[in-house]
């Protein structure tokens, strides 16, 4: 009798924990997502606004609402853009400071993965002044409006493979180096090169941490906030619905409908849950099935 | 999974509504304060907990604490969502602008017995600002923004231009400018500063809300601000006035350089341009805005704030107190001109401005050319949902600079967004 609580107390803790901190925030903001404000005659005096139960309204709302939409199809683009370079990027430094000959390995990994370090706002400003036409020492050799409506996205995802690069290779060297150097000495006497031993051994043995790396992208890309809102003082081409999580930020706090912001949240959450188990489901076979 | 922070924001304000609805409705809200009390004030006026220093001194059973805010557009959304989660300060700097949202969210309480003496200080207009035009006071007015050219006096001479006395002139001016050196615009527009067009449109006479009866009327397309609108938009897409927001890093280069040469502004620009254009000092000097026709005199108001009090607050009485003395006692007022840098609302603080500001010491008349503009401001009555209408502002004017196509589309979003708006909500609006 006795022995069987015992679980339960040592899992109270981490339960009353998620239940403070994450079912009843998700619980509330289903709740605020179903409601909305009723105004009567001029909206001014005691009582003249209530709030009332709107059913599906704001999804409906916010399914139909083409800013949105809009707003995916920008975040997809800077996604693509910021996952095949960032994680392309994090690989091949990963695999290089693994190799057996590289000087310096020290000190590059940590200037590579200095940036991280960098708080989202503060490299987002830094690269704002770099890019802002008449303060730019890029302009002077590239003669592009780095802010200008196409180049804005390039410009954006540059900050988050900035940012994000020496995160993802430490993840993937830390994965490299619990590898048996005994593999790499087999396929030496086999006479692989480095190369042949980075393609055929490392990255094979790599693919659960890439996977999990990925996953984690996607979920940040989807999420894309700091970096346009920061930016966005700056430039005429970033609207306030630039991405979807910056509609959310609209809505809730700019223009005060905090259930519409309720409603695009659960969206987003569901959006960026069918992306990550999608693509685990997807790659899951290839990666854990042989074990 | 990670959760969201909205969810977590909200997850706060539940926790802070539950622990802070009970004392509140048991404190009868108009009651004096039996015992000392302390009061919370959100503010961004600089230096006001100096200001405060010498009330607390002063009034040991009313101790007011200053909680410095960003100021702005941040502002205001923060007041709501804590008067939303039931803990508000007691007392709250708030934008004209921004004050029917208050209202309408039911945030600011009605301080008419409060305010009764109050009334008599400050001119018409401003009162009217903070009635809404009802029979209810939401405020007091602390400071007004009335609108004025400052210029660059001494570029002027150097490219032989006059000050405009008409938008015309000015249209005229900006086509001499930019043709003489493409690098150099005669002003900019700015896509980020909603209150900037607002006082435009003002002073070309717009009346974007108004109540008639039990329901809003909406116009923000009306003839008045489509003239301000295609005007401007004319010359961004001639290429003479420059389409960079203000206060960016760039826009303070250029002024700073000398790129600039006009800045249509409110009484507040001093500040703003002695600390992002400190090379300028005493280069720039203030004129009245060009007309829409010559021979009048009009201008509109940019900013400007009043001093609320939360509907919440259990101790009303002693908050009024406060806010009115703040507003009104001549002591107050001398330090909001001195340590906050504030252009008083009230009628008799015009003349506690006598000594031009350090920036503008080659126009020693400073105050007395603000006092004439001053009077010539007006302003109009601002809707329940101006968060709605600026954000449209934003949005749909970034597009209309980058694509120099003129700006009439842009205003007929913000009208569309804000009636949108106002209809989810079902606020009654008159055909």
């Amino acid at each position: 009798m006795r022995a069987s609580r015992v679980p339960y107390l040592f899992l109270a803790p981490a339960m009353a924990l998620f239940t403070l901190f994450m079912a009843l925030p998700i619980g509330y903001t289903i709740y605020l997502s179903l409601r909305g404000a009723k105004v009567s005659g001029l909206g001014l005096g005691k009582g003249a606004r209530s709030e009332i139960f709107v059913g599906a309204a704001n999804y409906t709302d916010a399914l139909a609402d083409g800013a949105l939409w809009n707003g995916w199809l920008r975040v997809l683009a800077y996604g693509l853009l910021v996952l095949v370079v960032m994680l392309g990027l994090a690989l091949l430094f990963a695999l290089l400071l693994d190799t057996a000959h590289v000087r310096l390995a020290r000190f590059s990994r940590i200037s590579i993965f200095l940036p991280f370090a960098v708080p989202g706002v503060a490299a987002t400003l830094m690269w704002g002044f770099l890019y802002l036409p008449s303060l730019s020492p890029i302009r002077a050799v590239l003669d592009v409006d780095l802010l200008g409506p196409t180049a804005v996205t390039f410009s954006m995802a540059n900050i988050a493979v900035w940012g994000g690069v020496g995160f993802n290779m430490l993840v993937l060297y830390t994965a490299l180096r619990a590898v048996p150097r005994a593999y790499y000495e087999a396929a030496r006497i086999d006479g692989a090169s480095e190369i042949q031993i980075a393609l055929r051994i490392k990255i094979p043995i790599l693919l659960p941490a890439i996977i999990l790396t990925t996953v984690f992208s996607i979920i940040a890309t989807v999420q894309v906030f700091t970096e346009p809102t920061a930016l966005r003082p700056l430039t005429n081409t970033i609207s306030s619905t630039w991405s979807p999580l910056m509609k959310v930020y609209r809505d809730a706090f700019v223009t005060g409908d905090l259930y519409s912001a309720a409603a695009t949240s659960i969206i987003i959450a569901a959006i960026s849950l069918v992306l990550s188990f999608g693509f685990l489901r997807v790659v899951r076979d290839r990666a854990f099935g042989e074990g | 999974m990670r959760t969201n922070r909205l969810a977590l924001a909200a997850l706060a304000v539940t926790l802070a509504a539950g622990c802070s609805g009970a004392p509140q409705e048991t404190a009868s809200p108009s009651k004096a304060p039996a015992g000392p009390v302390t009061l919370t004030y959100w503010t961004w006026v600089p230096n006001m907990d100096k200001i405060v220093k010498v009330w607390n001194a002063a009034n040991p059973d009313i101790t007011v604490t200053v909680s410095k805010q960003a100021g702005g557009d941040d502002a205001a959304a923060k007041f709501l969502t804590a008067a939303k989660a039931g803990n508000p300060p007691d007392l709250v700097q708030a934008e004209y602008q921004m004050l029917p949202s208050f209202v309408a969210a039911d945030a600011v309480a009605d301080l008419t017995a409060e305010t009764a003496q109050a009334k008599a200080e400050f001119g018409e207009g401003i009162w009217g600002l903070v009635t809404l035009g009802t029979d209810a006071v939401y405020a007091l007015p602390q400071d007004s923004g009335p609108m004025m050219l400052y210029y660059r006096r001494d570029l002027f001479d150097k490219f032989g231009i006059e000050v405009p006395k008409t938008w015309q002139e000015y249209g005229e001016a900006a086509r001499t400018v930019h043709k003489k050196d493409p690098e150099v615009f005669l002003g900019t527009f700015s896509s980020k500063d909603p209150g900037s067009f607002t006082g435009l449109a003002q002073q070309a006479g717009a009346q974007w809300w108004s109540i008639s009866g039990e329901s809003w009327k909406v116009a923000i397309n009306d003839a008045a601000t489509t003239k301000v609108a295609d005007f401007w938009g004319g010359l961004v897409k001639e290429g003479v006035i420059d389409g960079q927001p203000y206060f960016t890093p760039e826009w303070n280069k250029a002024l700073n350089d000398g790129k600039l040469l006009t800045w249509p502004s409110a009484v507040w620009g001093p500040g703003v341009l002695s600390s992002n254009a400190p090379k300028a000092k005493g280069k720039w000097a203030i004129a009245p805005l060009p007309q829409w026709s010559a021979g009048e005199n009009s201008s509109g108001f940019w900013g400007g704030s009043s001093t609320a009090v939360a509907e919440k607050s259990p101790n009303r009485a002693a908050a009024a107190k406060f806010a009115t003395w703040l507003n009104t006692d001549p002591e107050a007022l001398e330090l909001l001109v001195k340590e906050g840098a504030v252009y008083p609302a009230a009628t008799k603080g015009g003349a506690l401005l006598t000594e031009a500001p350090d920036y503008f010491s080659s126009q020693p008349d400073f105050w007395q050319q603000v006092a004439a503009i001053s009077a010539t401001a007006r302003g109009f009555t601002f809707g329940p949902n101006v968060n709605v209408t600026y954000n449209a502002f934003k949005d749909g004017f970034d597009q209309a600079v980058q694509d120099k196509a003129g700006f009439a589309a842009a205003v007929g979003k913000m009208q569309e967004a804000t009636l949108a708006d106002m209809r989810k909500s079902g606020f009654q609006i008159a055909p």
